[in-house]
């Protein structure tokens, strides 16, 4: 069983001996306005320090590796060693952007391929790399699809269409690109409720943004009428690739008739989320939307590959260069591992592991599931019952998974389920782990409630005031410093 | 199979689920969308991927094998081992978002000291926990002085890189924010004070400037433009190279409002132009307006310090249409090694490799202008990059290449004005041998 270690950590201002300051003396030559007069505000500390104290902060973090993620629409997979190892070789790691294209041919040959791989995986004509992550692909497509309707003098499209279940990125990156935002309720199975698509579709719709699997793991098997109703409006069809990992080799969007997608190399295709990044977040496109993706396009002449920027109709850039590139190499490597039937058999697999852990959990009648019962690589789970009863909410479940050393899902979202536990256990899992996970869920649902309500009692802290921090914001040690000095 | 441990299990849990088949449980996919199988090679072995991705890498011409002198924004430089080590600690490459606060707390206070230091750097209150990149930063800070001032004029150099402009475009566009350029003066490469005058006015919502700018060339007319922007309600944006801010004075101590920079430059290889850190910093009056997460310091129930994500109504994930910005994954290990290195380098470290850079920079500068032929292109005080006019670019270019090395970046492209310039950038990476060599190979073009 995990557990953190327990550091009192100081911050890197406190690991600092007190020392009288050097003078400094200013850079010459620099223009007056811009030099420096004072020694520069960073703590000074020897390697040693350095190194010891992330290696405590580093002690103090759950990762992949500590064991099961079940993050709900993270997909929290294994990131084989392998890829990471590769993208740290020197001749794909210390690369310069703008080199000479004949001294970059490998990197370019990777990029190329990996968008006729993902080509294929989607069903999709076109893809580019450009994208940091999920949400600037969603940013990516609408402004592709503002350049879409722009080029048929259709600029008066300015809504987009989303179902209640969607992703938060999804109404905040169609605000973004300048849309109106109109939100659908889902049916009592938990899916698009196609006779309210009806009514909002219209000559001013854009686009109707949709996860599939959405994000209660259901898969929207309406999805061929849904499209052919969005293509009656004249409207674009937008794949939401973030649960990707349900359906490889088993489906594919394009063929389900979307027309712009984006997928999460850092979720279905392994690599590593960082903490928060560098992700990547491809986008793919019909033919029909090509002319209009970001610039510059990889391209291959006879056993050549190029950067291509003669596209005139292009939206230009989204990020600088193409792309976070080290993600995009091991992506490409995890794909060459699983090839086309490793990757079916991923889905197949974190589908089966997904409707294995939902019917354990549901049979014992601790935790409730609403809407239809066949789920994808994910489910969402109510404790609805739980507070009523007991006063146990979800949140409190989750704090309590902590003591036991396993990391909790995700919860409240999406927002139509009451205190929502929404899994995801991925293909990385095993029998055994998911058994032990479901066998903690079911005995803290049993637990004295106070234990619960109060948990965690086993971690390096217990539960966080988090209200405290938004009401007297600290966000830097000097106000940390400053506040210390007044309570003195 | 690898990495699907229940592989081998599999009837086992059909058992479970009174399955048959596998496919039962895709039944709700129609059946005219059903696929049989991916047009993709059948998976290989861990051996024979090592081996394929060998060749790949044989393609490729890295810095260590053919010396650089590419500027552009992006520039090698020395990372040290413990920032290496630090970035391969899975606790921290393999985690997700901190959402779950008492789990995450090595990861969370790293992020509480980056923000700490990049806002003693940037001479900002707060910093977030970063942007995909210092461009897509320019974007957000052009939104948020829109969302700040309520005016909708946002006022650029033409002195910055085009990819910066083509993004800003876009991230604005939205909004129906108007961009106005401003021409730089030919013989300093510096912004045009007398069009910047005519071009800000009542209805600007903020103007950018960066130091160095594209051309590698610093703006030295800090007080006047902050001034110029303050008359008129405007906000005054900075773009830094970090690594400038040893030598160089905080943009806070000149006035700005908000400071961005690429980041990338602090501990992150130069990955074909990927692992970018956009760093985002801004005066307190402006905290509740930041793009993307920013985490805080708390305490437990029981007393202790503790830290999490904060001010989080801010963003999309419970704001939704409303949010700030729509970020959700940042560039959090690139925050990472930014940390560390930071940390590393200290603040002494970081003053002597500013000056190494600045040093290296005009040394070079002065050996290639002193080539016949070769000329400085603008008279103002630069960082480690500067544009040169060649007697035939492209001639140097390939002579260069030919000799297994990488001239500067022919910037003709995206400045028709400046044919047959190259724009050089050179680090503490570059050893006199090289520069050396470099200048010799010009010699044989000129």
């Amino acid at each position: 069983m995990y557990h953190s270690a327990v550091w009192a950590e100081p911050l890197l201002n406190e690991l600092e001996e007190e020392t009288r300051k050097e003078k400094y003396t200013p850079a010459s030559g620099l223009p007056g306005s811009l030099q420096r007069q004072e020694p520069v505000p960073l703590p000074t500390l020897d390697e040693t320090q350095v190194v010891r104290h992330f290696f405590h902060l580093s002690q103090m973090n759950y990762g992949i590796e500590s064991g099961i993620y079940p993050l709900g629409s993270c997909t929290m997979k294994y990131n084989p060693k392998l890829c990471e190892e590769i993208s740290r070789w020197e001749q794909f790691a210390l690369l310069h952007p703008y080199q000479d294209e004949t001294t970059v041919q490998g990197t370019l040959q990777m990029m190329y391929e990996l968008e006729r791989m993902l080509c294929e995986i989607t069903g999709m004509d076109q893809f580019t790399l450009q994208p940091a992550a999920g949400a600037q692909g969603e940013f990516t497509g609408l402004l592709l699809a503002r350049a879409y309707h722009e080029a048929n003098n259709e600029s008066k499209r300015d809504e987009v269409i989303l179902p209640d279940t969607s992703h938060g990125t999804n109404p905040a990156s169609a605000a973004m690109a300048g849309y109106k935002v109109i939100e659908i309720p889902s049916t009592k199975e938990g899916t698009v409720d196609v006779e309210m698509l009806k009514n909002v579709l219209s000559d001013n719709t854009a686009c109707f943004m949709l996860t599939n699997p959405n994000t209660l793991g259901i898969f929207e098997s309406d999805i061929l009428e849904i499209a052919r109703l969005v293509h009656k409006a004249g409207a674009l069809l937008y794949y939401d690739g973030a649960n990707m990992n349900a359906i490889m080799g088993k489906a594919r969007p394009g063929d389900m008739g979307f027309d712009i997608v984006h997928l999460n190399l850092h979720k279905t295709f392994s690599t590593p989320h960082g903490g928060g990044g560098p992700g990547a977040g491809p986008v793919g496109v019909k033919q029909k939307l090509e002319r209009f993706l970001p610039i510059p396009r990889v391209v291959k002449n006879h056993q050549t590959y190029g950067f291509d920027y003669a596209h005139p109709d292009s939206i230009g850039k989204i990020k600088t260069t193409y792309g976070n590139s080290s993600v995009l190499l091991k992506a490409y490597i995890y794909i060459l591992l699983m090839g086309g039937n490793g990757l079916r058999e991923t889905s197949e697999i974190a589908v089966l592991n997904a409707n294995y852990m939902k019917k354990k959990l549901v049979d014992s009648g601790l935790y409730h599931l609403p809407y239809r019962e066949l789920r994808k690589h994910e489910f969402v789970l109510s404790c609805d019952q739980l507070r009523t009863t007991k006063g146990i909410r979800a949140l409190d479940v989750a704090k309590r998974l902590l003591d036991y050393g396993l990391h909790p899902p995700t919860v409240y979202f999406p927002l139509i389920v009451k205190e929502a536990l929404m899994i995801e256990p991925t293909e990385s899992e095993s029998k055994k782990t998911m058994d032990e996970y479901i066998d903690v869920l079911l005995r803290i649902a049993q637990e004295d409630s106070s234990v619960v309500k109060s948990a965690p009692h086993q971690t390096v802290v217990t539960r966080i005031d988090e209200t405290g921090a938004v009401k007297n914001p600290i966000l830097t040690w000097k106000t940390a410093g400053k506040l210390k000095e007044t309570d003195i | 199979m690898q990495f699907i441990p229940n592989s081998s299990v599999k009837t086992k849990l059909f058992h479970e689920l009174h399955l048959h088949d596998i496919n039962e449980l895709f039944s709700d996919i129609p059946n005219e969308i059903h696929l049989k199988h991916l047009q993709l090679p059948p998976g290989r072995s861990q051996q024979e991927v090592e081996d394929q991705m060998r060749l790949l890498a044989g393609k490729n011409k890295s810095f260590c094998v053919m010396p650089s002198f590419l500027g552009g924004g992006f520039t090698p430089h020395y990372i040290p081992a413990a920032v290496k080590a630090t970035l391969s600690r899975s606790e921290f490459y393999t985690a997700y978002t901190p959402y779950q606060p008492e789990t995450s707390q090595g990861f969370l206070q790293a992020i509480f000291e980056y923000q700490s230091m990049v806002a003693e750097l940037t001479g900002m209150d707060v910093s977030n926990a970063s942007l995909y990149d210092g461009a897509t930063a320019l974007g957000e800070a052009a939104l948020m002085c829109a969302r700040i001032t309520k005016k909708k004029n946002f006022v650029i150099p033409e002195n910055i890189s085009w990819e910066k402009k083509s993004i800003l475009s876009n991230y604005t566009k939205g909004a129906g924010i108007t961009i106005k350029e401003v021409p730089y003066d030919t013989k300093t490469g510096t912004i045009d004070l007398g069009e910047l005058e005519k071009t800000i006015d009542t209805d600007t919502a903020g103007g950018y400037i960066e130091n160095p700018n594209f051309f590698g060339v610093f703006e030295p007319a800090v007080q006047d433009i902050h001034t110029l922007l303050q008359r008129n309600q405007a906000l005054f944006v900075v773009g830094v190279d970090p690594l400038s801010l040893g030598i160089c004075k905080s943009p806070g101590e000149y006035g700005a409002d908000i400071v961005i920079g690429e980041g990338k430059s602090l501990g992150n290889p130069l990955d074909f132009g990927g692992s970018t850190l956009g760093i985002f910093a801004c005066k307190n009056q402006f905290v509740r307006q930041i793009p993307g997460r920013i985490i805080g310091m708390t305490k437990d129930h029981q007393g202790k310090r503790a830290f999490c994500m904060t001010m989080q109504t801010r963003e999309q994930h419970i704001r939704r249409e409303k949010a700030t910005s729509n970020i959700c994954t940042n560039e959090g290990l690139c925050m990472l090694a930014a940390a560390t290195y930071l940390s590393w380098l200290g603040g002494k470290g970081l003053q002597q490799l500013s000056q190494k850079n600045y040093d290296q920079g005009n040394q070079l500068r002065t050996r290639i202008s002193a080539i016949p032929g070769f000329s400085q292109v603008f008279s103002g005080a630069h960082f480690n990059e500067f544009v040169i006019h060649c007697p035939d670019a492209a001639k140097v270019h390939t002579h260069l290449l030919q000799h297994g090395m990488q001239g500067g970046l022919l910037v003709e492209r995206w400045y028709p004005k400046l044919a047959d310039c190259m724009l050089f950038g050179v680090t503490e990476l570059h050893s006199e041998d090289t520069m050396t060599r470099l200048v010799s190979l010009l010699k044989e073009v000129s």
